[in-house]
């Protein structure tokens, strides 16, 4: 089973990367772009097949390493 | 004064820490590799050192956060025992729950290498005792996620409680954003758990502390350690 975990900055956490991302979107000219944030993505192979194992399985993973919670969001899909 | 010295992959520091933890103490440091689940017998101290763990992959500090050793340290600093983490050891102290809040990207995005001037917040504590309060220190910062930052009512708590040791000042003492290298939340360079036995800091006091150094600002640290110890003892 293939799955994403999702990991996005906070509302309100200052984002220096994402600001220097789109002033540099901006100085290519890219229209329209009112803000960026940066987040991270990160694909995952289960070998369980149980919905709600593997679910539980990725929100313990988020918990426990792939976010900080103290600053980030994270969001779990299964694929 | 007996110390460990925790060692994980990419670290770089440990060998100046430990250099520093002998001169102070006249003691040999143990160094102990991260995959170990148990610290020596009758250890004061313990000390994340700095550098690159696991190359930043996913957090600064993420990583080596997770490993066997740090539920030793957790259990040590639990029972009362003394931790000091510097740079990759304060985001690897933060990324374990030992102290809140996190460390953020330099606010100007770049990494920063050279000397800052500290303001020592209060001399009562193990790791202040060595200065006195309100006293400018000199030494050097070597980090590109040095930023802390914490929720409004962590920060309040840190500063109501007198956790913060160690600030971000100009030459004279003066807290101001032109001194705070990296734009961390109320120019905080260091601060300490509830308990007082863990501190976390971004500069490298183990860096100052010989004459061939061109200042000798970061031995008081050290040597307030031992003093420490040694009227605990």
């Amino acid at each position: 089973m293939k799955a994403r975990v999702t990991v996005t900055l906070k509302p309100g956490i200052l984002d220096p990367q994402g600001k220097a991302i789109e002033g540099a979107l901006k100085a290519l000219g890219v229209d329209g772009v009112a803000s960026v944030r940066q987040g991270k993505v990160f694909d995952i192979e289960l070998s369980d097949t149980d919905k709600a194992r593997a679910e539980a399985a990725l929100k313990a993973a988020a918990d426990k390493l792939l976010a900080n919670t103290v600053i980030e969001n994270y969001r779990v899909e299964l694929l | 004064m007996k110390s460990a010295v925790l060692v994980f992959p990419g670290i770089n520091r440990e060998r100046d820490m430990a250099r520093a933890l002998r001169l102070a103490s006249g003691h040999e440091p143990a160094m102990i590799w991260h995959a170990e689940t148990a610290l020596p017998k009758a250890t004061d101290l313990v000390v994340v050192p700095g550098g690159f763990s696991y190359g930043d992959y996913l957090r600064c500090g993420a990583i080596a956060a997770r490993s066997p050793v740090m539920d030793a340290v957790r259990a040590f600093a639990a029972d009362g025992g003394l931790v000091l983490g510097v740079c990759n050891g304060f985001q690897i102290l933060c990324e374990s729950g030992l102290l809140p809040g996190v460390l953020m990207r330099n606010a100007k995005l770049k990494f920063i290498c050279h000397d800052v001037h500290l303001r020592v917040e209060r001399s009562d504590t193990p790791f202040t005792r060595g200065y006195n309060a309100g006293q400018v220190i000199r030494v050097p910062v070597a980090h590109g996620e040095g930023n802390y930052e914490a929720d409004e009512e962590t920060l309040k708590r840190l500063e109501g409680e007198g956790r913060v040791l160690y600030r971000y000042c100009a030459p004279d003492g003066a807290i101001d954003e032109g001194a705070n290298v990296n734009g961390a939340a109320h120019s905080i360079a260091g601060i300490v758990n509830e308990r007082g036995n863990v501190l976390g800091m971004m500069p490298h006091p183990e860096n100052h502390v010989e004459d061939i150094m061109g200042c000798t600002d970061g031995r008081g640290l050290f040597a307030g350690l031992v003093a420490h110890l040694e009227r605990a003892a």
